[in-house]
Parts: structure tokens; C-alpha cells; sequence
């Protein structure tokens, strides 16, 4: 009985403060959605989040339009622009041209990067070691078990190789680097065609697995007798020891934004319906022969029109006003006869399109 | 409060004792309130719980309609084929965490019972909050560490060794065979042995703890050894709560993922020997999932998921069947 006067009241507080809480939980909600409903969404591909977080943020300045890009994996970014939960999906494997039509999108590369195998053997600097495509098939399929055997001692005649087992480090996690990887194996070997393939994961002959480009990267440094491969732009920014490659023309060509930019113009993107092309073994003296683009897809038939038509004034800004930024991060911007035919391709396919 | 609440009493009012009416209902209301509310939280766990499993199985399907029995016993996992097998990351997950338990749980009851037992005052608590530490440490900080400074150390000096010294014991030399790569499933497992550590010794020190003095002194009196006692009467009288505290780490074991993920080296083989590269089931999953391309692969890993979730469910099943077989026949 005494204490009747107090207890109501003790309780009654923390209901003030839900309502409070609520009243600002529904005033944020209010005040973001409008916001989100004016930008674009993207979501997929890990490789090329930086340039696109860079594209958006100066796209932003000078246009006032914002891009929410996510980078969830190609896997998620394919699985999104299915769903048509997102204006755009962005995947580092192209999609077969059946699959496209299947689920309704048309796609176009951005960007594109290359990639190279790095080596940890002592007394070899960068450009010291020179392999081919059918010497690297075998190295991964581990078949080539020593640095001096003859198949690489025959390709580097001036080179003091060691009589040391070669490890192998490969990606663990799923990647549009191994894609392109076993990709360009593939093309090279049959034997690798038949017994490994191609894609952003495979079954590995032999070696070990390590997490991203900074994995590979480490496991590589910390082994003796390591090769392995990553990212172009990984590799210059880390100073890793890189090998030079002998390209489709019998060429030996050092990995860089002139060779992969040479790789791109080199292939024959008019005839490749979808622009389902890899960058791998092209032709051209200067081509490098490992490398590839990021692609994004966008629906033919967009739930949402004025989205879509932004996302593709966005992309039409930055293959405009991108190629710096691109370069800046190391990507490769793509050659420009190849923008002028994807902007064709979006006026023929794209509902809504500018 | 207090004196609040008298002063209203001294101030007793007809309209008031009136109120008293409506002030005993609100209570009974609240009341009520408090005891939906926390209903409604225990439900919510069940929910809650029965949502995962049937997404795991609902998204499992797929993979397990196609491959039936045979994911469980196959070791391919050939994501360009779309032919997969669960069979690696099983074997891999297992034998990580049997290493991780066989160090973790006698170092761990070790420093426990020197920590209540033997141990002198000052050194206590430094030692105590060491421990504790070392369980707050998250687990990616373990990977680095791992993958930086231990599998560095493990491929110039312990391996080697392991491999010169057991080269000729017949078990043995299949178990430590192989190049030294550094990293692979027996760094793995002493990684989670370091992690679950603080599990097995912060759990253990607190029932170690809850020990009436008087049986430990009256087995002193008795004149036992120390030994004699941590075994005789510590452990016996703990043994629930030591049960516990080892189940808990061998979840953790079982599921870890990141630093697992960083120093296991990632291949889906199955090796005699411990120094190669190994993978485990939530390794596999970190690891593929963002990129897995296809609806059979996506629905493969999350039946390894789901393979995971009922190891975890065997383990804990397990560890309560002990407990009340023991407990029966102690008849305690």
C-alpha cells in the first residue's frame, strides 16, 4: 500500500522512452527512403568495387545522382539482377549468351585487368623468368614438379634455376581471377580442358589454397619454390617478383595496362554476341595473353525504367570521364571502339534507354 | 524511495485506499505483461531455430536429391563439373578440432587446477586475465597471426623435425609426411587449440572454484597429494560444469571459420598426413559462397551447412547422454 504511489510511475518511463525510440526509428525510415528511391543500385562482382565506389562518388559531385553499389560476389550480383531486386548486377564471368536471354539482361564490360603468375624463388627479380601457356598448364596441373626442369630450363636458358619443388598456391575462395586463370589454362592445354576446366572455382590438381589476391600473395613470400598468380594491379602494388609471358604470336610480353589494353583491342568484340569475351590468348605481338573484363548486367525489359536509364547515364559518364580513375586504381579502361559498340547495343536492346 | 513512500503512507486518504483497487489490477497486469513478454522470448528461440533448420534443408535439397547418400562419402568437389562431395571438409572439420581438443583440453584443466589449487595469490589474477584476454581476441586476429608469424615458425622448425624424427616410425611417418608447407590442417588445429583454450580454463576455473573447502581440506587431512585431490575430489565434484566447458569449445572448434579459413591451406583432398593441406566445412563456405555461380553449387554448400549444423547437434546430444548416463550412475 505504500509503496502504491511509486511503482506505476517506475514502469511508466521506459514506456516513454519506446515511444521515443519508435518516433525516431519511423523519422529515419522517413527520411531515408525517399533518398534511396533516387539512386541507383548495383550489386555482385568484388573486383571492380573500388573504380566503381570511385566512379560514384565523382558522379555524385558532379550530378547530384548517388550509386549503391554492393559488393556481394558474382554468385549474389547474377542471383540479384535475376530477382530484379537491383537496377544492375555486376559479375567478373561473363554469362553464356543462352543465359542471358534466359534471364532477360544484356551485358557489357567495364573495366578490365590483368593477371599474372608470381614466383618466390631466390636470386629471380621481376622479368627474370619467362613461362609459356602449355609450361604453365603443367606447373598447375603438377606435373612439372621441380624449378629445374628441362620444359623451364629450355625457356629461360640464361636463368640460374634451382633443383627445388615448385608449390603451388591457388585462390580458395571463388574469383573472376581464377576464372580468367584456368580460363587462359584451358586454351592452352587440353589436358587441363579435359581434367580441370574452367571457372571462378575448380577442382586444383594439387597445391594449396589461400584467401584473395593478399593471401596467395603471402603464401607465395612465405614459400620457398611458391608460384602462384594475382591481379596485375596486386602485384605492381606490392612489388611482387612477376614472370614474363610467351603470348599466342611467340611473343614475350611483361604484364601491364599497354599489353592488356593490346589484348582488348586484339579481340573481336563485333562478333562475340553478348560481348562473351575473354581476354585470354589473344593475338597480337604485344598482346598480354591473361586477362579479362568485369561485366554488368542490366535487365532488357527493366521494372523500373527511369532507374535503368540512370544506371546507363552512369556508365556512359564513366566510359567518358572514368578512364583516369580507372588508371589511377590500375584497372584498364576499356578501348573506345569497344565503348561505341556497347552504346549501340544499349539503344537496340534496352527498354528506356537515353 | 523509502522514505517516499512512508510519507504517503502517514497521508492516508479515503481516496486513496479507493485507488488501491485499481493499483493491485495494474499490478496483476504487469505482471501478466512480464510473463508473455518472456514467454514470448522463449518461443522466439524455438522459432527462431526451426527457421534456420528448415532454410538449411529447403536449400539443401537440390544438392542432396542429386547426390543422395554418395555427398556424404565422395571427395570430389569439382565446382566446373557441378559434381560435389562432402566427404573432404568433413574429414577436415573433424580431425581440426580432435587435434584442437587433445591439446586444449589437458592444458586447459591444467592451468585451471593450478589456478585454484597451486597457485600463489599475486600470480592469480595476472594469469586469470590473460586468459580471459585471449578469449576476446576475435578470431580473424588469429588468422593473421597465424598466417604471418606461426605457419612461418611451423614450416622452419617444428616441421621439419616432425618429419626427420618420425620419417621411420611405421603410423607415424604417413602422419607427419610431406613438404613443409607451413600451413595445413595440423596449424589449423593448433590455432582452434589456442582459441578454445580460454573456454575449457575460464569454465573450469569457475567450478574448480565452487568446490566446498571442506572436502578438499578433509581429503588434505586425509593425507592426500594434490593430485589425489584435483582427481579424487575436484574433478568428480566438477564434472558437469568441466563437461560444459569442453562441449562449448568443441562447438567453437567445429565452426570456426576465419582463422581456420587462413591457415589450413584450402584443398579438398583427404590426406594421410596431417602437414598437408586440408579444408574444413565452414572454411569451404567462407570461402565459395560469394562467388558460387550456379544453383546446385550454392545448394551444395548449404548442405554442408546443414552437415555441420547436425555434427554440432550429435556433439551436444552426445555430451548429454554422457552426463546422464554419469549422473545415473553416480546416482547423484
Amino acid at each position: 500500500m505504500a509503496r502504491s504511489g511509486v511503482w506505476p510511475q517506475t514502469w511508466r518511463v521506459p514506456l516513454k522512452h519506446w515511444t521515443a525510440i519508435a518516433a525516431a526509428g519511423f523519422l529515419a525510415a522517413a527520411a531515408y527512403l525517399p533518398a534511396n528511391a533516387a539512386d541507383i543500385s548495383g550489386a555482385g562482382a568484388t573486383f571492380p568495387y573500388p573504380i566503381y565506389a570511385k566512379w560514384a562518388d565523382a558522379y555524385k559531385k558532379e550530378t547530384g545522382n548517388g550509386l549503391n553499389y554492393q559488393s556481394i560476389g558474382s554468385g549474389g550480383g547474377i542471383k540479384q539482377i535475376t530477382a530484379r531486386t537491383v537496377t544492375f548486377g555486376a559479375s567478373d564471368m561473363p554469362l553464356e549468351p543462352a543465359e542471358l536471354d534466359k534471364i532477360g539482361v544484356i551485358q557489357f564490360p567495364t573495366v578490365m585487368g590483368g593477371i599474372v603468375p608470381v614466383v618466390n624463388l631466390d636470386g629471380i627479380k621481376s622479368g627474370d623468368l619467362t613461362i609459356d601457356g602449355p609450361t604453365l598448364a603443367k606447373i598447375f596441373l603438377g606435373d612439372i614438379k621441380k624449378w629445374n626442369d628441362p620444359a623451364l630450363a629450355k625457356l629461360n636458358p640464361a636463368a640460374k634455376l634451382p633443383d627445388q619443388a615448385i608449390a603451388l598456391v591457388h585462390r580458395s575462395d571463388g574469383s573472376g581471377t581464377t576464372f580468367v586463370f584456368t580460363n587462359y589454362l584451358s586454351k592452352v592445354s587440353g589436358e587441363w580442358k579435359s581434367k580441370v576446366g574452367s571457372s571462378t572455382a575448380v577442382q586444383w590438381p594439387a597445391g594449396i589454397g589461400a584467401k584473395g589476391n593478399e593471401g596467395v600473395a603471402n603464401n607465395v613470400a612465405n614459400t620457398k619454390g611458391a608460384i602462384g598468380y594475382v591481379e596485375t594491379a596486386y602485384a605492381k602494388q606490392n612489388k611482387l617478383t612477376t614472370t614474363k609471358m610467351i603470348n599466342k604470336d611467340g611473343k614475350t610480353v611483361t604484364a601491364d595496362s599497354e599489353s592488356i589494353m593490346a589484348a582488348a583491342a586484339g579481340a573481336d568484340w563485333a562478333k562475340a554476341p553478348g560481348f562473351y569475351q575473354i581476354l585470354t590468348d589473344e593475338p597480337g605481338a604485344k598482346s598480354w595473353p591473361i586477362a579479362g573484363a568485369t561485366f554488368i548486367l542490366i535487365p532488357k525489359e527493366p521494372k523500373d525504367a527511369a532507374a535503368a536509364s540512370e544506371a546507363l547515364k552512369f556508365f556512359a559518364w564513366a566510359y567518358k570521364n572514368g578512364d583516369k580513375m580507372a588508371e589511377e586504381l590500375d584497372y584498364v579502361p576499356m578501348p573506345d571502339s569497344v565503348v561505341t559498340l556497347i552504346q549501340s547495343k544499349w539503344k537496340s536492346d534496352v527498354k528506356a534507354a537515353m | 524511495m523509502v522514505d517516499v513512500a512512508f510519507q504517503s503512507g502517514s497521508a492516508v486518504s479515503v481516496a486513496e485506499q479507493v485507488d488501491r483497487a485499481k493499483v493491485l489490477q495494474k499490478l496483476r497486469l504487469g505482471d501478466a505483461a512480464f510473463r508473455h513478454l518472456t514467454r514470448a522470448a522463449a518461443v522466439t528461440v524455438l522459432v527462431i531455430l526451426s527457421g534456420i533448420i528448415f532454410s538449411l534443408v529447403y536449400g539443401a535439397w537440390p544438392a542432396l536429391q542429386k547426390f543422395g547418400f554418395n555427398f556424404l562419402i565422395e571427395e570430389s568437389w569439382n565446382p566446373v563439373t557441378e559434381h560435389f562431395g562432402a566427404i573432404a571438409p568433413i574429414y577436415g572439420t573433424i580431425v581440426t578440432s580432435l587435434i584442437a581438443m587433445l591439446i586444449a583440453v589437458p592444458v586447459g584443466l591444467f592451468i585451471a587446477l593450478f589456478l585454484t589449487e597451486l597457485c600463489p595469490l599475486w600470480l592469480r589474477r595476472p594469469v586469470g586475465i590473460a586468459i580471459e584476454l585471449l578469449a576476446g581476441i576475435p578470431s580473424i586476429i588469429y588468422g593473421i597471426w597465424g598466417l604471418f608469424v606461426f605457419a612461418p615458425f611451423l614450416q622452419q622448425h617444428v616441421q621439419p623435425f616432425l618429419i626427420a624424427a618420425f620419417g621411420n616410425v611405421p603410423v607415424l611417418s604417413t602422419l607427419f609426411e610431406g613438404p613443409p608447407y607451413g600451413i595445413g590442417i595440423l596449424t589449423a588445429g593448433l590455432i582452434l587449440a589456442i582459441m578454445v583454450l580460454p573456454f575449457i580454463t575460464s569454465i573450469s576455473r569457475d567450478v574448480f572454484e565452487a568446490v566446498p573447502p571442506v572436502l578438499k581440506e578433509a581429503a588434505y587431512g586425509l593425507g592426500c597429494t594434490t593430485w589425489e585431490v584435483a582427481r579424487y575430489v575436484v574433478l568428480p565434484f566438477t564434472r558437469v560444469g568441466v563437461i560444459g566447458g569442453v562441449m562449448l569449445a568443441l562447438g567453437r572448434a567445429l565452426g570456426e571459420t576465419m582463422a581456420v579459413t587462413f591457415v589450413i591451406g584450402n584443398a579438398h583432398r583427404i590426406s594421410g598426413s596431417i602437414l598437408a593441406p586440408g579444408t574444413t566445412i565452414s572454411a569451404t563456405i567462407a570461402n565459395e559462397f560469394t562467388e558460387a555461380v550456379g544453383d546446385l553449387y550454392t545448394s551444395s554448400l548449404i548442405a554442408l551447412g546443414l552437415i555441420l549444423f547436425v555434427i554440432t547437434f550429435i556433439v551436444l546430444a552426445f555430451a548429454r547422454l554422457m552426463l546422464m548416463r554419469l549422473n545415473a550412475r553416480l546416482g547423484t
